[in-house]
């Protein structure tokens, strides 16, 4: 290891993650970035001040043991580094990629003032594909309680409770309404971003520790939760069913054909490849056509740069705030605009128009400007009167956030609900108002992001634990 | 899984298949439907559990092969398993003791028709059926129907059974002469919209099984979107049944229509030297 000191390593230039150019990545589904190298992932390493008060921990949600990791991938120990971070994450290659870096860890570092900030997400990203690559063998499991947990909804807050729970010897059944797993990292993110190889990588890893999945299991519709606890003979149930149900802008010419929420066209070219050749899963037309994306999250960001790889003519991204404002990761922004994607800010759509069939032709936009903060301190948009213009669209999609999906809660009743239809638990340990039933993620949170849900997966996977430890406590001493 | 133990034609182009689908067989009720993936890049679509048998474990569905997903379907034979099969999807359709009930089946439609009209049945309704087709050899459920039925009502577009005509003749002739509590239709679009404007001036309460281009079947793409009364719904979640005099027919046709391109692509390059001629208007 160099033994540089503090005032060298903050004399070095951050290293970029290596990407494909902005031409050749717009034209395929390949991954953008390329990551870093082992060389470029120690001198990255090389930076680290190594702080005897690390902000950059208290800015990780799981609280990653980053000082820990990142010194020993400057000694270029990555198989150490990759076990210190399973610690506290049960999917640092998929965190590496899609955490909010700029708002939690890198956001808190202590170098991050002076733009500098170490690189923590290229560096978790390059240990665990270093890990994965490098035939990391499947966590040991212990021997079996004898205690059967069902886990509904194979997203990260699902998947990463089950790993725990498989950790600690519990038979682990996890069901997933659609016919693949990984729920949002599946459906939603899109390849160029996250590969499906690396979801599936992880799927692989647990169930060689012996995790069940069963695909095509909408429960509430097929089992209830009632059924899983009585009928099915499950010890316990953990809910990461996440947060499905589209929202729409609720303008007239809303149902024109060409119209869509994200969801519908991110599901029709990620999970169902429409964007294969023989795919049987229909697209409408992006190639040559004009297509408009409201909305400027995360979310937004992968619609439009699905529609850039789709070889639309135009896309816009239009949004009722400013660029400041803008939600989505600071490397999917920069990423969408080097990939030709507009921006239009401060428009709002306020009616969509359509030809004899029913086609979209165009949207109607009010300018807007930014009023008062409201309650939790974001400036509103508020219209600006008669500024309307009308631009020419063939395709809309609508990125403007999710509800919960109701189809598992309405079949469990007695499960207490916000009144946003989310489900009220104990923040420390996912414990919902029904006894042997946890919850976790977008469910509980409404739509956040993967390391929240993940967290969540894993506090409930704990009091899961001691619930079942408990029982099993009891049972022995009514013996 | 899900393993074929039945297929057979049951009229032209209609293929009725027993699916061996325990769990679903037994929480299946009238008015739902499954989710189904044939191939690999296959794509998920829906249909109706026509009858389903909890002690034997299986699930019956009748599927007209329109497109390519529902050629396969129907090609597959008994010992073959459909590679994917999600339900019971939908909320069910609306079952008590209404009084006289007419269940109108137009084509397909029939296949949702026939287990609403089992389940009226059983509860005490008495079921008048109406049944019809462009011909004789479009029609099925017959024998079926008429088990649950007090009056069955055989239609055709060229008299060859039946009379020569459209549902929608036979349904008035009902409506004139009896005194109807309740009236569910399915079938095309533009039958469901007739069936609408014939009960309208009747006032009797009318209920639609409406067919919309799905996706996931579960509440998370919004594609399937209908608008009733002005206000949008998810046919999969909050459907398919809606009260038919408040549906946007037009709208639905319309949507409906959004992949007719890509479709007669697709089936071009499936059968390269017989285009096969489909009735799309049959499907939507
Ligand atoms: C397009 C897109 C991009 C995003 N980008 C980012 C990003 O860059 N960074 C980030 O941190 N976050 C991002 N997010 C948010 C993040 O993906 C979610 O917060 C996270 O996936 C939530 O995890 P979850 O486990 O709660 O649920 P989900 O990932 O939503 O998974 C839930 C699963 O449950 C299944 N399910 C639902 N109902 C049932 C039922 N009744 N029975 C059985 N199964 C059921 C669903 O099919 C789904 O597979 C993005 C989200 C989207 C949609
Ligand atoms: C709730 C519901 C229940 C249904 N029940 C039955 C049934 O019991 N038997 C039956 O034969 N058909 C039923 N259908 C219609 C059936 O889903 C379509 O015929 C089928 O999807 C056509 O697929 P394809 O690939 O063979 O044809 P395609 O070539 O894809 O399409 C032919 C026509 O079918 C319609 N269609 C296409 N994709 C879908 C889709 N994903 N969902 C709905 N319609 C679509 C379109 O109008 C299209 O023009 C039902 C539809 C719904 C919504
Ligand atoms: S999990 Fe996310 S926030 Fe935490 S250290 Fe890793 S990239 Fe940063
Ligand atoms: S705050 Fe920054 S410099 Fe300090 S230990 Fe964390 S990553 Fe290293
Ligand atoms: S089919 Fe996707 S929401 Fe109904």
């Amino acid at each position: 290891m160099s033994e540089r000191t503090r005032r060298e390593r903050m004399k070095l230039d951050p290293v970029e993650m290596p990407e494909r150019s902005a031409d050749s990545r717009r034209t395929d589904f390949g991954e953008v970035n390329e990551g870093y190298t082992a060389e470029l992932a120690m001198a990255e390493a090389e930076r680290c001040l190594f702080c005897a008060r690390p902000t950059c921990v208290e800015g990780c949600p799981v609280g990653v043991d980053i000082v820990n990791f990142v010194h020993r991938v400057e000694a270029g120990e990555f198989e150490e580094a990759a076990a210190v971070i399973s610690a506290d994450n049960s999917l640092p290659a998929v965190c590496g990629r899609v955490c909010p870096q700029e708002t939690q860890c890198e956001g808190a570092c202590g170098l991050a003032k002076k733009g500098k900030a170490i690189h923590i997400g290229h560096l978790e990203r390059f240990v665990a594909d270093y890990a994965r690559d490098h035939d990391h063998a499947p966590a040991p499991v212990p021997s079996p309680t004898g205690k059967r947990v069902a886990i509904v909804g194979s997203g990260p807050s699902g998947i990463a409770c089950a790993s725990d729970l498989v950790g600690l010897g519990h038979e682990v059944t996890v069901f997933e309404a659609l016919h693949e797993v990984g729920g949002v990292l599946a459906y939603g993110i899109p390849e160029f971003r996250l590969p499906k190889s690396i979801v599936a990588a992880e799927m692989d890893q647990l169930r060689a520790r012996g995790v069940r999945f069963e695909t095509n299991a909408v429960i509430g519709m097929v089992d209830t939760v009632d059924d899983l606890l009585s009928v099915e003979g499950y010890d316990a149930v953990f809910i990461g069913v996440g947060a499905g149900l589209p929202r729409f802008l609720n303008v007239p010419g809303e149902n024109l054909i060409g119209v869509f929420s994200a969801s519908e066209f991110l599901t029709r070219v990620n999970l169902m490849r429409a964007y294969v050749e023989d795919s049987d899963t229909a697209l409408i037309e992006v190639e040559g056509k004009a297509v408009v994306v409201f909305g400027a999250g995360n979310t937004a960001m992968d619609a439009a740069r699905t529609a850039v790889r789709l070889d639309a003519a135009s896309v816009t991204i239009a949004y009722r705030r400013s660029r400041e404002e803008m939600p989505a990761r600071t490397e999917e922004l920069d990423h969408a605009e080097a990939e030709g994607v507009r921006f239009e800010t401060l428009v709002g759509p306020v009616e969509l128009h359509g030809d004899d069939d029913g086609r979209l032709t165009g949207v109607m936009l009010q300018k807007m400007i930014l009023g008062e903060p409201d309650a939790d301190g974001r400036r509103s948009p508020v219209p600006v009167p008669e500024q309307i213009r009308e631009i020419p669209v063939d395709v809309a999609i609508v990125a403007i956030g999710n509800t919960p999906n109701p189809l598992l809660l309405r079949a469990t009743p007695d499960l207490e609900q916000s009144k946003w239809g989310t489900v009220v638990v104990d923040h420390d340990t996912g414990q919902t108002s029904k006894p042997g039933v946890f919850a976790g993620g977008d469910i509980v949170t409404g739509g956040a992001t993967v390391i929240l849900a993940m967290g969540a997966g894993r506090r409930a996977a704990a009091a899961i634990g001691e619930f079942l430890g408990s029982s099993a406590e009891l049972e022995e001493e009514l013996l | 899984m899900n393993t074929i133990v039945e297929s057979r034609p049951v009229a032209s182009e209609i293929t009725l298949l027993r699916i061996a689908a325990p769990k679903i067989a037994r929480k299946h009720r009238a008015g739902q439907f499954v989710m189904v993936r044939v191939a690999e890049v296959g794509e998920r679509i829906p249909l109706t559990i026509a009858d389903s048998d909890p002690e034997a474990g299986t699930i019956t569905i009748v599927v007209q092969a329109v497109g390519k997903t529902t050629e396969m379907l129907t090609s597959l034979g008994v010992g073959d398993e459909i590679l994917d099969l999600a339900g019971p999807l939908g909320t069910p359709s609306e079952v008590e003791d209404f009084g006289t009930v007419i269940v109108v089946g137009g084509g397909v439609g029939t296949a949702v028709s026939y287990p609403t009209a089992v389940a009226l049945s059983k509860a005490g309704n008495s079921v008048i059926s109406i049944i019809g087709g462009r011909s004789q050899e479009n029609l099925f459920f017959e024998d079926e129907l008429a088990a649950v039925s007090t009056e069955l009502h055989v239609c055709t577009d060229d008299g060859s059974a039946g009379r020569r005509g459209l549902v929608t003749d036979a349904l008035a002739d009902v409506l004139a002469a009896t005194t109807v509590d309740r009236v569910l239709c399915a079938g095309p679009v533009v039958m469901m919209e007739a069936v609408a404007e014939v009960t309208r001036p009747y006032d009797v309460p009318t209920v639609a099984s409406l067919n919309p281009i799905m996706v996931d079947g579960t509440g998370m793409c919004g594609g399937c979107r209908v608008s009733v009364d002005g206000t949008n719904y998810f046919a999969c979640l909050d459907g398919p049944d809606f009260d038919a005099h408040l549906v946007d027919f037009p709208l639905l046709a319309q949507r409906n229509r959004a992949y007719v391109d890509f479709e007669a692509k697709r089936r071009e390059a499936m059968q390269p030297c017989a285009a096969v001629s489909v009735d799309v208007e049959a499907a939507t």
